[in-house]
């Protein structure tokens, strides 16, 4: 191994669940074939959902908008093939809830739509590159959509000097943006030159956790005469946790409330990193992206390039279908990841994984009464006490949890996974942090 | 097939370890010291730790069903507060003695608070002290190790720290010899408790403990460490009347309270500094009660007003939430 | 001995100089009316007139020298009590109580998945909109009985919140803390309640329920001034309930119940055996 194992960069706390990734790690990308119907919610990213700007009966290319933007926080949704828009009505999204949605049927051209422009970001300036990647309906790609051109828009009192690409991929099972390092550094260097002139920083760095020793050896080779650090981060669950990241790399610490602009930091996923390139240089709106299909309860675990849109159960059939009955669907990793009712909703630009668990690997965990081992302490990263506002928040004591710093979690489920008691902390945390905020509300 | 489908939040994986796993573990590392005991005062050491185990087993179970709650005695909490007691105890306990520590351990100071997690006390100490200062003829009438199977029979003899105690409070300067040295204290040939004896199998046992990741290492350390650090300074100014430190870590209760009692983790403070903390102050008490106090032991009590403290240690050393760092930017 | 004596009755006589001047010194003015008004209060701190707690309440009604709400677990013999100590008219409100409208306990209503986590029906309805498959009926995880301050919610064994009549005083803190707005506030002299809550059509209602209104008209037929349907859901016109209880044989699902005739199944509530009682 050419990464030294030792004084690695890391933060306080965290744990190291087993990874799990050795399933997917060594497959190559593969593209997923073209589903019968696509499913595209207008709900796929944080912030104001976008409106349907197209009807039933439509006929729509790839790419072409079919949901505008309402607001700043809000990216616009395009349509992930060429074909027919059969419907436009709430459908079951992975929020679990039906949502609306805009249903394609495709036409199997798979035809773009004509005029989509690249441009050269040399010569275009940070205005337009940014307005370009808001377009095309960019949102941050390691699960929590949120629009990039909004990080990329910092006010003129926080100036920027640090860039961090975040190719940690700390969630277990997980492997598409380590595949995506390996298959697509050259995309990943051209994001990087784009959000370096848009941000006009003067470091730049991608943190890769220390478990990919090839990612980390093809990106620093293929860096080695451009002013960017690929830096190895010690192997531990939340590092690609933005603010964590931070800390590993530049020593800040995000203020509490705060945002990573504060400490003059910008994060973005290598996959937003990749996507961004595309939209600039191939002038192609964000429509497909990498996620991994894996866990115990697939035939055969892969990474796919899938359109948004597509079905879950699509991607597995496309991995070999069920092994086993499924006892837990997982949109995302598994410590952050969403449980799904069905694999009846859509893969959107969020979908980084599915994981399928069968029955024994989800245990029916009786709850004990908390022991004060502390384990949640040692393991939480922001530092808080999860057993104290846990139980706050099961007696329904607001200003308690709050004062206990509940706003302060990121809610990463370290908690959760150590406690020997089986306590849902997490849950009962975002519970407490539901409450507070309902609270800030009424005034 | 929806029907088949478990939904919860996030996360969806877990470790491995339940409280039934900790408290097995921490069993199994006491298994050394219940050995040694029995190999040194024989039957009667078997029989109370048999009594203590299964009469804290009970005591809980019938606790329960009385309170109309859960019977949870699988977890393994109560059989684990039995053997603490059971080490707690001298060697030829009356059996009521042990049944009536068990009651206290487990009605009194465990099921009257909620249960497990919510004592604020270590059950098997405050069962230990309250038969102590109710029967204390019977609670200091000690032993001789008489080893299984070498035909001796046991012999009332005092513990080296009650020897240490009586000598300076006569003659005022420890006695000139004692019964027994280093490697026997090392071993656990001496007078005490069952658990109080061998310092080595407690350390084996400790240390399975800390591998097991099931405690830290601060409290054994800061209690250890402090206990060492004070009584070497009272021994470097009168060596004659103060015993040295290695006679301070290998008599009495120290190993035991050090690596079991005060590492329990309903009792003791829940961050690594407060911990520390915890531990120095178990350390002094200890070695301030061994010296200055009524009784020659003052683990118990040091623990026992740690426990105490713990809230208040708590509240103190919460750790420094993320983003209140300040950093330079 | 005598200086024992001394010193600590010395002791005693100090500290009893030093309170009996705090006392004095720092006392509060508490208008008397206030204390009284306090006294007569049910002393729950159920926050159901609006204020914090009883004292906030007594304390409003003594400074504002009018009764501007009602206290409804004291009822109208505490509000007549509270007009006596003020010298003001007093303020009538009907009594009410809090009723569970819906009966899909476990047995009856299906669940479109196991739900694991934290035992709380708002936890649980972040998770995919709660596990029961019908969207509106009771989540059955014990969030009302948890707040009541009278404890006169209980679950039953197969997870369905039943609210004991007798016990409840209509302070309405279960209502808002139900995230499926099951529990709505009734006329307490009202016995007949349509017991659901689902506005969905009748083949979806009986999709996933066996004793869920499916809005087919057959109460209001039969008492047609005593029902109204709105969006595929029945519910008793309470100004005029009287006839209401005809119609409770004619419901195909069952989903009409006079509380007179018991609680729903599973309820260890005994039913009410007189009119006082019920109403």
């Amino acid at each position: 191994m050419s990464v030294a194992m030792k004084n690695l960069k890391t933060f306080p706390g965290g744990l190291h669940p087993p990874d799990n990734k050795q399933w997917s790690a060594d497959k190559p990308i593969e593209d997923c074939p073209m589903p019968d119907e696509l499913v595209i919610p207008l709900a796929q990213h944080i912030g104001a959902p976008a409106e349907a700007c197209v009807e039933a009966g439509e006929l729509v290319k790839k790419g072409q908008l079919v949901g505008t933007a309402k607001g700043f926080v809000s990216v616009p949704i395009h349509a992930s093939t060429s074909g027919e828009v059969v419907a436009v009505e709430p459908r079951p999204h992975p929020m679990g809830k039906a949502l609306p949605a805009v249903v394609i049927k495709p036409d199997g051209e798979d035809a773009w739509l004509p005029g989509l422009q690249g441009g050269d970001p040399a010569s275009l300036s940070p205005v337009e590159l940014r307005d370009r990647i808001r377009d095309a309906g960019i949102v941050g790609m390691g699960g929590a959509t949120f629009p990039a051109h909004v990080k990329l828009s910092p006010p003129e009192d926080k100036p920027i000097d640090t860039l961090i690409l975040n190719g940690v991929e700390c969630e277990p099972y997980l492997t598409a943006d380590h595949r995506l390092m390996l298959e697509r550094p050259e995309a990943i260097l051209g994001g990087i030159a784009i959000l370096q002139k848009i941000l006009g920083v003067k470091r730049t760095c991608i943190g890769i956790e220390a478990n990919k020793p090839d990612a980390i050896e093809q990106l620093t080779a293929a860096t080695s005469d451009l002013p960017i650090e690929v830096v190895p981060l010690q192997v531990k669950y939340p590092q690609g946790a933005e603010k964590q990241l931070i800390l590993a790399i530049t020593g800040r610490e995000v203020p509490s409330g705060g945002l990573p602009m504060d400490v003059g930091v910008v994060v973005q996923n290598v996959g937003t990193c990749t996507a961004i390139d595309d939209a600039v240089r191939r002038g192609l709106p964000l429509v497909e992206r990498i996620a991994t299909i894996t866990g115990p309860g697939v035939v055969e675990p892969k990474n796919l390039r899938i359109r948004v849109g597509t079905s879950l159960q699509y991607l597995v059939d496309q991995c070999g279908g069920l092994k086993g009955e499924p006892a837990k669907i997982i949109m995302g990793g598994p410590m952050m990841g969403m449980a799904q009712l069905s694999l009846d909703v859509p893969a959107t630009r969020g979908t980084s994984g599915l994981l399928l668990f069968t029955s024994e690997n989800v245990p029916v965990r009786p709850e004990g009464p908390c022991l004060r081992c502390g384990r949640c302490v040692r393991a939480c990263p922001a530092r808080i006490l999860p057993t104290t506002i846990a139980a706050y928040a099961r007696l329904d004591l607001t200003d308690e949890a709050e004062a206990y710093h509940a706003m302060d979690c990121i809610e990463c489920g370290c908690c959760t996974y150590s406690c020997p008691a089986a306590l849902p902390l997490v849950q009962a945390i975002r519970g407490a942090k539901g409450a507070i905020l309902a609270k800030r509300r009424k005034g | 097939m929806s029907s088949q489908l478990y939904l919860s939040s996030s996360p969806h994986v877990y470790a491995g370890d339940r409280t039934e796993q900790i408290m097995r573990g921490v069993i199994y590392a006491l298994l050394p010291a219940c050995g040694v005991a029995v190999y040194f005062f024989g039957l009667p050491a078997l029989v109370t730790l048999a009594l203590a185990t299964f009469g804290c087993v009970g005591f809980e179970a019938a606790c329960q069903k009385a309170m109309k709650q859960p019977v949870t005695v699988k977890d393994g909490s109560a059989a684990l507060t039995g053997i603490l007691l059971a080490l707690n105890l001298p060697p030829n306990a009356p059996w009521w003695l042990t049944l009536l520590g068990a009651f206290v351990a487990i009605v009194i100071s465990k099921q009257i608070y909620g249960g497990l997690g919510y004592n604020p006390f270590n059950p098997a100490l405050v069962a230990r002290v309250v038969l102590l200062i109710s029967f204390p003829v019977q609670m200091t009438r000690w032993t001789a190790p008489a080893p299984l199977f070498s035909g001796i029979d046991a012999v009332s003899t005092a513990t080296p720290l009650g020897q240490a105690k009586e000598s300076v409070m006569l003659t005022g300067s420890l006695p000139s010899s004692m019964q027994g040295g280093m490697g026997d204290f090392l071993l656990g040939n001496m007078a005490g408790c069952l658990g109080e004896v061998s310092a080595l199998a407690l350390l084996l046992g400790g240390a399975y403990l800390l591998v097991r990741r099931i405690i830290t290492w601060h409290i054994p350390v800061a209690y250890l460490g402090s206990t060492v650090v004070l009584a070497g300074i009272f021994w470097l100014v009168d060596g004659s009347r103060y015993p040295d430190p290695l006679f301070h870590l290998l008599t009495g209760g120290l190993m035991l309270g050090a690596l079991f009692m005060a590492t329990d983790m309903v009792t003791s403070p829940i961050t690594g500094r407060g911990q520390i903390v915890y531990g120095i102050g178990c350390g002094i008490l200890t070695v301030l009660i061994r010296l200055f106090g009524g009784y020659p032991e003052g683990v118990s009590f040091a623990i026992l007003l740690m426990n105490a403290a713990t809230p208040l240690i708590d509240r103190y050393t919460q750790p420094t939430k993320f983003g209140y760092v300040e950093t330079k930017a | 001995m005598l200086a024992a004596i001394l010193s600590l009755g010395g002791i005693g006589l100090a500290a009893a100089v030093a309170l009996g001047f705090a006392a004095k010194k720092f006392a509060v003015e508490v208008d008397p009316r206030e204390q009284a008004i306090l006294e007569v209060l049910p002393n729950a701190n159920c926050g159901a007139c609006g204020f914090p707690g009883c004292s906030g309440y007594a304390k409003m009604v003594a400074t504002s020298d009018k009764i501007a709400a009602a206290c409804p677990p004291g009822g109208a013999v505490v509000m007549e009590k509270i007009a006596n100590i003020m010298g003001l008219a007093p303020v009538e409100a009907e009594p009410m109580v809090a009723v569970v409208l819906c009966q899909g306990d476990d047995g009856k209503a299906r669940q479109k998945y196991h739900y694991l986590g934290v035992h709380d029906c708002v936890a649980a309805q972040k998770v995919a909109d709660g596990p029961k498959t019908c969207p509106s009926g009771c989540l059955g995880l014990g969030t009302c009985a948890r707040v009541c301050p009278f404890d006169a919610i209980e679950m039953t064994p197969d997870g369905l919140a039943v609210i004991s009549r007798a016990r409840c005083t209509g302070c309405g803190k279960c209502v808002s803390s139900c995230p499926r707005s099951v529990i709505g506030m009734k006329p307490l002299d009202a016995t007949v309640h349509v017991l659901c809550n689902s506005h969905d059509k009748g083949g979806l209602v009986r999709k996933y329920c066996d004793i869920g209104c499916i809005g087919c008209m057959i109460c209001k037929k039969t008492a047609p001034t005593a029902y109204e349907i709105e969006n595929f859901l029945a519910s008793v016109v309470y100004e005029n309930h009287g006839d209401a209880e005809v119609a409770i044989e004619k419901c195909p699902t069952k989903c009409i119940r006079n509380f007179m005739d018991g609680y729903p199944e599973g309820s260890s509530f005994s039913a009410p055996t007189c009119m006082r009682e019920a109403g």
